[in-house]
């Protein structure tokens, strides 16, 4: 799919706004970095984008992604299934066939090939989050909503999570949403700052996505977008 | 897994150990009080009857657990598919829940008689019975575990293009099974009653007709030794469904 995507307008909790005048577009085969503060509807526009918002009433116009993947900060790993059939759950949701050839090549990919007979509770967190990522690679969307999906995993689970699924959902539209300003500095090919009166769009790091953690632009950019979050609050 | 293990051992000899308990205070009123033997019989005259009558208590033992196990798997399936109907239909739970609630405040000892009159003096009043008895806990425990879904696993399950029928089967059903099996285990203690209570009024056959037989013509100590099968069979039958919810139902893993 090589549609732009785009929202515009504002949402509530019944009297309660959560954004208004937010105007946001994902480019085709892009990553968007979304950030911003707590509460400011972060989740809410991914939340849009998936489909899950019925709480929410939204007056405005967004396009429809179609079916899409997400991967929230919970792994949502069902526990009663094993490793391989977690990652063919959506097959079996959708009565489909499940692949299990792709879903052991998938496995490899993320580097768990011989953890498919496990059971969630026996990986790690950062393995668990490893299985969210291969179930939604299996899924095989082109749109893929990524909602502060490593925020729970220690430092260095995260910056090697953030490579693995930079490099595994390249060319894919990615709308990420995060609350650290380094994650956005590395894998942000469109970074913008979501405040309550709308959308900021900032100037990116130089290169291609993940971004080293030690160049010099990215952490200019992290310190300039920390700085910016602190004004904006 | 160590500890837990630790704790059933632990929980066995704590049960010998009030078995034993409960029998020295019982001589211990017969001692006390020199009471007639025909009120209270000794337990050793209790036990001396439970082997000399052994074949006749089987005999209607056996009719009794009959009509429990019928009861309890008929009353499990029962509560599975209802809990699950209830949670599928909003409408059903508008207008069943209430009923529901409403049919447990009616006392079934008082509905024995006319379950008696409509199934007859066989086996199937008394399954009836148990089942009416076992259908609540069962029911209302799944129902409520199906409620507890976690919503995020259901969220998921939509973005990936689930019907409501699919996310109930692979996500509800299987995450809400510990609750089952806790209907169940409450289920394995009512539903002797309900068949006990189902002979009461009226049958030729089991536990409840001897006990109230030999209450009849003052044996007390047959009495005694019906109800003290009963209860050692009940206790048999929650250990034999414990077991297999720890095998099959349970998740100590869920997260």
């Amino acid at each position: 799919m090589n549609q732009v995507l785009r929202l515009t307008g504002s949402a509530a909790i019944g009297s309660t706004p959560i954004f208004s005048r937010v105007d946001l577009t994902l480019n085709p085969g892009t990553w968007t970095c979304l950030l911003g503060a707590s509460g400011v509807g972060k989740s809410t526009v991914l939340r849009l984008f998936a489909g899950l918002a019925e709480s929410v009433s939204f007056t405005g116009q967004i396009s429809d992604p179609g079916r899409v993947a997400l991967m929230a900060q919970q792994d949502l790993l069902l526990p009663w299934l094993t490793v391989l059939d977690n990652v063919l759950v959506g097959a079996r949701l959708r009565g489909e066939l499940p692949d299990k050839t792709k879903a052991h090549d998938v496995l490899d990919r993320v580097g768990l090939a011989d953890h498919a007979t496990k059971k969630p509770a026996a990986l790690s967190g950062g393995q668990r989050q490893r299985v969210a990522l291969a179930r939604t690679l299996m899924e095989d969307c082109p749109v893929v909503l990524l909602d502060e999906p490593f925020s729970a995993l220690d430092a260095l689970t995260r910056l090697q999570m953030q490579d693995l699924t930079a490099d595994l959902l390249e060319e894919r539209t990615v709308l990420l949403v995060t609350h650290d300003p380094g994650e956005a500095a590395r894998l942000g090919q469109s970074i913008l700052i979501m405040t309550a009166s709308g959308l900021v769009d900032v100037a990116i790091p130089s290169g291609p996505i993940p971004r080293p953690v030690d160049a010099a632009d990215v952490l200019k950019a992290q310190a300039d977008l920390l700085n910016q979050l602190r004004r904006q609050t | 897994m160590d500890r837990l293990s630790g704790g059933q051992v632990t929980g066995w000899r704590a049960g010998i150990a009030a078995a034993l308990l409960a029998l020295a205070l019982w001589q211990a009123v017969i001692w006390a009080t020199g009471v007639a033997r025909f009120i209270l019989p000794p337990p050793a005259l209790v036990a001396q009857t439970i082997w000399d009558s052994r074949a006749l208590l089987a005999q209607h033992a056996a009719i009794t657990m009959a009509e429990v196990v019928i009861g309890l798997v008929m009353g499990a399936a029962l509560g599975f598919v209802s809990a699950i109907a209830l949670v599928a239909s909003p409408m059903a739970r508008a207008l069943v829940r209430p009923m529901l609630v409403f049919s447990q405040a009616v006392p079934v000892f008082a509905l024995a008689p006319i379950l008696t009159l409509w199934l007859g003096f066989g086996l199937w009043s008394k399954i009836a019975m148990a089942l009416i008895i076992i259908y609540f806990p069962v029911t209302s425990s799944f129902f409520d575990a199906l409620m507890r879904t976690k919503h995020d696993w259901i969220g998921m399950a939509r973005v990936m293009g689930a019907s409501p029928a699919r996310i109930m089967w692979h996500i509800r059903v299987p995450a809400a099974l510990p609750g089952f099996a806790s209907g169940l285990r409450l289920a394995a203690v009512y539903a002797p009653i309900g068949a006990i209570i189902g002979e009461w009024v009226g049958a030729s056959r089991g536990l409840g007709y001897l006990m109230l037989l030999a209450n009849g013509r003052a044996k007390t100590d047959l009495m005694f030794a019906a109800l003290i099968v009963l209860a050692v069979l009940t206790v048999f039958l929650h250990a034999g469904v414990n077991k297999l919810c720890e095998k099959t139902l349970d998740r100590p893993d869920v997260c």
